[in-house]
């Protein structure tokens, strides 16, 4: 490759990034430090940081975003290459390295979150694949001295229909590299979408269906060494004193060392680590939390709530409104502490050298991740390659603003000498914290004489996980931190009195976003309330709930299409009873009609049927695939998942006690899709809120017994007609 | 652990790899064990802990990481390889017992490349995150070779061992009704 291309495409960068507007991120990714040199290869057309043609006619989409099981690779390339008129065989992906040209355009940081891929690189990579096409056009135009005009593109080959000439992107790849990027480009109608809109196979499915897919925990470089750390009992807790001879003396352990968070056992492999690990002798300061106890957070949690809050909304009159009411129910709601359990436990490898280091994760904050694990290597940003593997599940729990068990595995590398992989094991990962909040809520509806709901207030209390962080001034405004109200502040029912308070606790367990963030609380909460109202006040829940959703026409078509679908109103085999949920959450709206019943002392879900309103919709079958599994996942939640604290402690530990939903509990799922122009939003998360108040809604069709408390104790259902 | 060949094909050229452990691993060679492995049709051997859980060694030692590690407790099914057949939970199987047995794991299955199973899962789009589906296919091969056309029930029970966090469970049960189509129908050419 000779200097004068190189120059010529810094230019090239230059001049784009000059250029601004709606081509985000036109830079190539040479000036990355992880950049790929495949980049600068004279065979590779390079226009912009998301594409790469080769002349062999191969299309590689730079993803920016974790795959974790949303299908995002596949979302995002399909956009890149509707635009670019590619030929679909011919599109593969990669990941992109942590560097500022791939961050996220709205977020500015390189992360997953929101259930925003979608929606925030819709825009961008339209545009990147539109500009590709216009150079390759470009190129095919001057190779045959025909105008621009006149040459159309169709499934990777620029024609000239007039002469019947053909030619091949890879055949036009040089030729277009050479040229200067047009200061503008049209995007299509999207009248005119072919892939878009289109369900297409997942393209990380074969590598994941052959055992090949490479996770972080997969990584193996040579001479590497394998890490576990012994955390202490407490949160906060601290060694005092280590007694390491049993364990250095288990073969293959090279070193043990305290690194803060707890005891690494440096190993030549897994086991050694482990047995190494189980021969530690430590005594622990326990620190400040050694207290904790989930039965005195939830009494303190339920006085707390019965005192005046921060407002986070208000309409009409709140309390008076409350004592004005002919009749008003009452209810106080306690939701766990929730582990994420990704199903591939935290890991990540490091390979740390004096002015440099190389770490593979499965990241969802690539951004935030480099910068911590330069932090305390003392090296630039820059000079750390963040290489994002495909991820065992996220949740929420690899992306950590503290970068937890990055700067773990850093700690344990500056001692290690050598390459390392650092693992937890499902109890570490079960016990290591960063939980969804514990909640509380105490709700208040009031009905008047004609059973109209005409107040309604809700107190909610638990941690906020911004505070304190670098998020705090986005997220926290007036002290309310809106992840801990959302879905409660925005009901959408039409009710003149709505009154939202928070109270923000100061407790020592750490926690984090976990699928849905403070929907996953709320929307229970409301949802599951609202039934009850409608019950007090002799009214079909959903008839009840279209009646106030008249000022919002999307909820309402998204309702109406589940209940349809469910046959809402139609008899179901003894036994068996629905219920109906809608939640709106990250831009979009999904609703749920459960069918369920009680047998043998256990709840049963036998059907879910769903309606999404997403927007736009890039890979309907990722849409489905994603409401089957926040079904799977909500149900879990609502049935089996709590992590409980005594003596400040975890009392779970694997899947035994912190139980998943197995293959003969999972339900039938039906998902109707809302067709819409709207711009594409969320779909990893909104599936989730609605699963747990649908279930319990069924339930108390079911008993006549309200639930107010998670996971669902059956026993307090009794029996129907009880 | 180590393998003195990566690569299992370089294996194949010779009856067996011999697997030497590393300079500087004194201690090791006191409690390692040299051991004879039949995995995926190809015969090792490899100097090792015997305790240590077979999962370790075929991640480790054989670079076979396609078999995953979920919960070390025979929990979740991520480890599942089949041992004579057999479906067995690698996590918790220490490697001696694996001596003079056949271990079969998911590259071994799918180096067949018109394994129905591997065909239905891709047909079906399966894997979500994908960490669970190498032990989802492995405990499902061993339900198809003992029930060419397994029912919803026979499905549940035989998968009841592997947990999907993604719940990807409606289209693992699609996946193995198809494949026991396309099985039927490999038998039939
Ligand atoms: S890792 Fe073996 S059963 Fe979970
Ligand atoms: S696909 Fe993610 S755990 Fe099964």
């Amino acid at each position: 490759m000779s200097a004068t291309r190189l120059q010529r495409r810094d230019f090239l960068r230059v001049s784009l990034a000059a250029g601004g507007g709606l081509l985000i991120g036109f830079r190539s990714p040479a000036s990355a430090a992880s950049s790929t040199p495949a980049a600068l290869r004279p065979d590779v057309f390079a226009p912009n940081a998301w594409v790469r043609i080769s002349t062999a006619g191969a299309v590689t989409v730079m993803i920016n975003k974790a795959e974790m099981g949303q299908g995002v690779s596949t979302a995002l390339a399909m956009v890149l290459a509707e635009e670019l008129d590619a030929d679909w065989k011919t599109v593969g992906f990669e990941f992109a390295p942590a560097a500022p040209e791939y961050g996220d355009p709205v977020y500015h940081l390189q992360m997953v979150g929101g259930s925003t891929s979608v929606k925030h690189m819709y825009e961008p990579l339209r545009a990147a694949g539109a500009m590709a096409r216009a150079l390759l056009v470009k190129a095919a135009a001057a190779q045959w001295g025909v105008g621009e005009g006149e040459c159309s593109t169709e499934n990777g080959a620029v024609v000239h229909a007039a002469s019947e000439r053909r030619a091949n992107y890879g055949d036009l790849a040089s030729a277009a590299a050479q040229l200067e990027a047009p200061a503008d480009v049209k995007l299509k109608d999207p009248a005119k979408f072919k892939r878009i809109g289109v369900s297409t196979r997942r393209l990380d499915t074969p590598d994941k269906s052959r055992g090949v897919a490479k996770f972080a925990i997969d990584i193996e470089l040579p001479g590497m060494l394998t890490a576990l750390v012994a955390h202490p009992p407490t949160f906060g807790g601290r060694a005092k004193s280590i007694s390491d001879a049993a364990a250095l003396a288990v073969p293959g352990v090279v070193k043990v060392v305290d690194v803060g968070s707890g005891v690494a056992v440096i190993a030549k492999n897994f086991w050694a680590a482990k047995r190494g690990r189980e021969a530690l002798k430590i005594e622990w300061d326990l620190g400040a939390n050694a207290a904790l106890s989930s039965e005195r957070l939830r009494a303190e949690y339920r006085q707390l709530s019965r005192t005046p809050g921060l407002v986070a909304r208000l309409d009409g009159d709140g309390e008076e409104a409350l004592s004005a009411g002919a009749r008003v129910l009452e209810a106080d709601f306690e939701l766990p502490y929730l582990a994420h359990a990704p199903m591939e436990p935290l890991a990540c490898v490091v390979d740390l050298r004096a002015d440099s280091m190389d770490i593979w994760a499965g990241s969802q904050f690539q951004t935030v991740d480099q910068g911590a694990a330069a932090a305390v290597a003392g090296l630039a940003p820059e000079r750390v390659r963040l290489h994002t593997t495909f991820l065992g599940g996220g949740f929420g729990r690899r992306a950590n603003p503290v970068a937890d068990y990055i700067v773990e595995g850093v700690q344990i590398a500056r001692h290690a000498g050598a390459p390392v992989k650092l693992i937890w094991t499902r109890d570490d990962d079960m016990r290591g914290g960063y939980y969804r909040p514990m909640w509380h809520s105490r709700i208040r509806g009031a009905l008047d004489s004609k059973g109209e709901l005409v107040a309604w207030a809700h107190t909610i209390v638990g941690q906020s996980f911004i505070a304190g962080t670098a998020f705090e001034p986005f997220i926290i405004k007036d002290g309310i931190d809106g992840t801990s109200v959302e879905g409660a502040v925005d009901l959408p029912y039409a009710i003149p009195n709505v009154q939202v308070e928070l109270h923000t606790t100061k407790v020592g367990v750490p926690t984090l976003w976990w699928r849905s963030v403070g929907h996953s609380h709320t929307a229970f909460v409301v949802e599951h309330f609202f039934d009850e109202l409608a019950r007090a006040a002799k009214q079909d829940p959903y008839e009840h709930r279209r009646r106030l959703l008249a000022a919002h026409p999307r909820q309402l078509a998204v309702l109406e299409r589940a209940a349809s679908a469910a046959g809402w109103g139609q008899p179901l085999p003894e036994g068996r009873a629905r219920g109906i949920a809608l939640h709106a959450s990250f831009s979009s709206i999904v609703a749920q009609v459960v069918e369920a019943s009680l047998e043998g002392g256990e709840v049963r879900v036998h059907r879910v049927v769903c309606a999404v309103d997403c927007g736009r919709i890039v890979n309907p079958d990722t849409v489905v695939a994603q409401l089957e599994g926040a079904v799977g996942f909500g149900i879990t939640s609502a049935l089996y998942s709590e992590i409980s604290l005594r003596d400040g402690r975890v009392e779970q530990s694997n899947f035994h006690d912190y139980k998943m939903l197995r293959m003969h509990q999972m339900p039938k799922v039906e998902v109707h899709l809302i067709a819409s122009d709207q711009p594409p939003t969320g779909i990893g998360e909104p599936g989730v809120p609605p699963v747990a108040p649908a279930l319990c809604n069924a339930l108390l069709a079911l008993t006549g017994k309200p639930i107010h408390r998670l996971p669902i104790r059956v026993e307090d259902l009794g029996t129907k007609g009880a | 652990m180590r393998v003195a060949c990566m690569d299992l094909l370089c294996a194949a050229r010779r009856s067996i790899a011999r697997v030497e452990p590393s300079a500087g691993q004194g201690p090791e060679k006191e409690h390692a064990v040299s051991l004879e492995l039949d995995v995926n049709g190809q015969r090792v051997a490899v100097d090792v802990d015997p305790t240590t859980p077979l999962l370790w060694v075929l991640r480790e030692a054989l670079h076979l990481t396609g078999t995953k590690y979920g919960c070390g407790a025979a929990q979740c099914g991520a480890c599942t390889v089949h041992l004579d057949g057999q479906a067995v939970r690698s996590c918790v199987y220490p490697v001696a017992a694996a001596a003079g047995k056949r271990v079969t794991t998911i590259e071994g299955l799918a180096s067949d490349a018109k394994n129905p199973l591997v065909e239905a899962w891709i047909e079906v789009d399966v894997p979500q995150c994908g960490y669970c589906q190498s032990g989802q296919i492995m405990s499902a091969s061993v339900l198809l070779a003992e029930t060419s056309k397994p029912t919803d029930a026979q499905i549940d029970a035989c998968m009841g061992g592997n947990v999907c966090r993604c719940a990807t469970y409606v289209r693992i049960r699609q996946a193995i009704h198809r494949a026991a189509e396309l099985g039927a129908r490999r038998e039939v050419r």
